[in-house]
């Protein structure tokens, strides 16, 4: 693991209009780690990954990516540089194909040969997307909407992964084969991971470090062993 | 069974009765403070027996009491399916083509004159399809940018007597230039709000031609456009070109084919790119499509300026038709009924717009006799459309099961 952070968080603050959802927070992801943000419903969770990518803007504090501020770059140049987001609630495009999901996280790179290749490779990945890539995005599953999300992102080549909550109204069976493709995801493709979560369990089995949000800021931040085994993390967010 | 029988009954007496209660003030009250009752009762007789036997070929229907009927007709429609499926679209194309082609040697002088009205719409159909059915804005103001190609022309000709052909470009820089004036500042709202600020707008633009009475001469409109002059090979002299106007609506007729014959290849073209793609995502999830890279704002504008293109051209023509214009002809109702046939057609989809156009401009032209009762029968067709068909008379492939099989 090198030494510079590939994501970086100082002290951010952010909000919506008079509400302000975050607090100052800071954090670091090192590449090729899982981390993961736990916290309550409220507690500024999404709205940080949406600050990250420039959605809500940012209010004061600094995010450096690959060592450079993006404070001021806007969302959309964010996939060129390799920083992807898959939001929360899915948000594939409901009335577009399979195929064409896959070809719009696509949308900045023109080497058609090798995003063909890559859609190739994503329905290898994700068989059920193979099955269904005619098929319109919104007749799909949740799972595999879920599944075509996180494909989606991936074709946009990222270095980093922001999930956002993507056990989101599924079935336990199905949070398992997401969280197995997540670690795969980590591992095979080497793609750096900041983790929003809610199933903090799940969330902390996969990391290898959290951090705790509450109210728009960061309480806790440890290795994500200790955090399980930490008997007030067990207590608040475990239901123990 | 009975229960439901029951309640079907009770449904058709409801509504057999509320439209009495619908007719009888339209048809019973008049203008003299006279209240009649014997048309009213009349006409809702007539009504009821052709309803009560429609409803019962209905119940039968259901009931499959029309089995040894229905059984040849449907299989004779899924002949005729098949085997429309099995020749080529180019097949269908060609045959519409060479129709719209040999149109006005069939057609007179006035089912030209509708003609052309139809291929007008089509453009501003199809243009406003870009904005509305690709990229997902509802635009109520959008008659503002044919106003201002139409006047573009309109002035450029009568004040410097610029030609046709110098001026149709000049007519779409003018209106796309229009759009994206219109467009930086409205189109960071989204939804309802955007409906709105371009409700608001295309009414500004109409008020400016309507009041700047040194520029467009106010409510007078301006008279005296020249219509389309080209070169025509005569052989009199030997072989000449020779400068003659289209006046004759024949003629005409032929460049408003040709206008929107290209605009449908155009937004064909457009359509199925790339940018047609971040259209689409930004129809379907803004957010999303930004986070995925799409630059939302330059492509939205970009759909309202191409928009602005398309009517900007269509009103050059319209201009140029007419040799007059003047503010009435772009008030917000032409907006809305442009928007209707879009709606109506099948957002997206060009084969919808066309027929949805012919459904709006040629179908009121024939029963013109009814012309009292359009409106309602208008708002009655829409009402069923959107109640059976939700997705347009000929919904988009695209938004339906469109496979890409070829790329994949």
């Amino acid at each position: 693991m090198s030494l510079q952070p590939i994501l970086e968080l100082k002290n951010v603050h952010s909000g919506y209009g008079s509400i302000k959802a975050l607090k100052g927070i800071s954090l670091k992801v090192m590449p090729g780690e899982i981390v993961a943000i736990i916290g309550a419903n409220g507690a500024g969770k999404s709205t940080t990954l949406m600050t990250i990518c420039g959605i809500v803007p940012i209010e004061k504090g600094e995010i450096y990516y690959d060592g450079k501020l993006i404070n001021k770059v806007s969302a959309e140049k964010l996939p060129t540089m390799g920083l992807c987001q898959v939001p929360e609630g899915r948000r594939i495009f409901p009335r577009l194909s399979v195929m064409e999901n896959l070809r719009l996280g696509a949308f900045h790179r023109d080497d058609t040969d090798q995003i063909m290749k890559d859609i190739q490779h994503s329905y290898e990945m994700f068989p059920i997307l193979g099955e269904r890539k005619a098929q319109q995005g919104g007749t799909l599953s949740g799972g595999e909407q879920q599944m075509l999300a996180i494909a989606r992102a991936l074709m946009t080549k990222p270095k980093v992964l922001l999930l956002d909550e993507p056990s989101l109204g599924l079935a336990p069976i199905i949070i398992q084969q997401i969280f197995d493709i997540i670690a795969k995801i980590n591992k095979e493709e080497d793609v750096t991971i900041l983790l929003v979560e809610q199933n903090a369990n799940l969330a902390l089995q996969a990391a290898s470090r959290g951090y705790v949000v509450e109210t728009g800021e960061i309480t806790l931040e440890d290795e994500a062993q200790s955090l399980l085994t930490n008997p007030k993390i067990r207590e608040a967010y475990l239901g123990e | 069974m009975i229960q439901e029988f029951k309640k079907v009954w009770k449904q058709y007496t409801i509504g057999m009765v509320w439209l009495l209660g619908l007719l009888w003030p339209m048809l019973g009250i008049h203008a003299d403070g006279t209240l009649t009752f014997q048309k009213t009762i009349t006409i809702w007789s007539y009504i009821l027996a052709g309803s009560f036997v429609c409803f019962m070929i209905y119940i039968m229907k259901s009931g499959s009491s029309f089995k040894f009927i229905a059984d040849p007709v449907s299989r004779a429609a899924n002949g005729v399916k098949s085997a429309s499926a099995a020749l080529p679209i180019w097949v269908w194309i060609t045959v519409a083509v060479v129709l719209a082609l040999i149109y006005p040697q069939l057609a007179g002088r006035y089912g030209t004159d509708v003609a052309i009205t139809v291929l007008f719409y089509i453009c501003l159909g199809l243009g406003l399809n870009v904005v509305v059915g690709l990229a997902g804005m509802l635009d109520l103001g959008y008659i503002a940018f044919y106003g201002v190609g139409a006047y573009t022309y309109a002035i450029l000709n009568v004040t410097y007597g610029l030609a046709f052909w110098v001026c149709l470009p000049l007519s779409a820089l003018t209106a796309c230039i229009a759009g994206c004036i219109v467009g930086y500042p409205t189109l960071r709202m989204r939804g309802d709000y955007l409906a709105i600020v371009t409700l608001g707008f295309g009414e500004i633009i109409r008020i400016i031609l309507n009041n700047w009475m040194t520029l467009t001469n106010g409510p007078n409109g301006i008279l005296g456009i020249k219509p389309i002059g080209i070169f025509w090979p005569m052989f009199e002299n030997g072989f000449t070109f020779e400068h003659i106007w289209v006046k004759k609506l024949q003629f005409f007729y032929y460049f408003a084919l040709g206008l929107a014959i290209v605009t449908a290849i155009g937004v064909q073209r457009l359509n199925f790119s790339r940018v047609g793609r971040a259209w689409e995502s930004i129809r379907e999830d803004e957010t999303a499509a930004e986070l995925m890279g799409v630059n939302t704002f330059i492509y939205k504008l970009l759909a309202y300026a191409m928009g602005a293109v398309f009517a900007g051209m269509a009103g050059a023509f319209f201009a140029a038709r007419m040799k007059f214009v003047s503010p009435e002809s772009f008030t917000f109702l032409e907006s809305a009924m442009v928007l209707c046939m879009v709606v109506l057609g099948g957002m997206g989809s060009i084969p919808g717009i066309i027929l949805g156009v012919v459904a709006l401009i040629a179908l009121p032209e024939i029963f013109r006799e009814l012309e009292s009762y359009r409106m309602l029968v208008f708002g009655a067709t829409m009402i069923i459309m959107m109640l059976f068909r939700p997705a347009g008379l000929i919904p988009a492939k695209r938004m339906g099961t469109r496979s890409e099989e070829k790329e994949g």
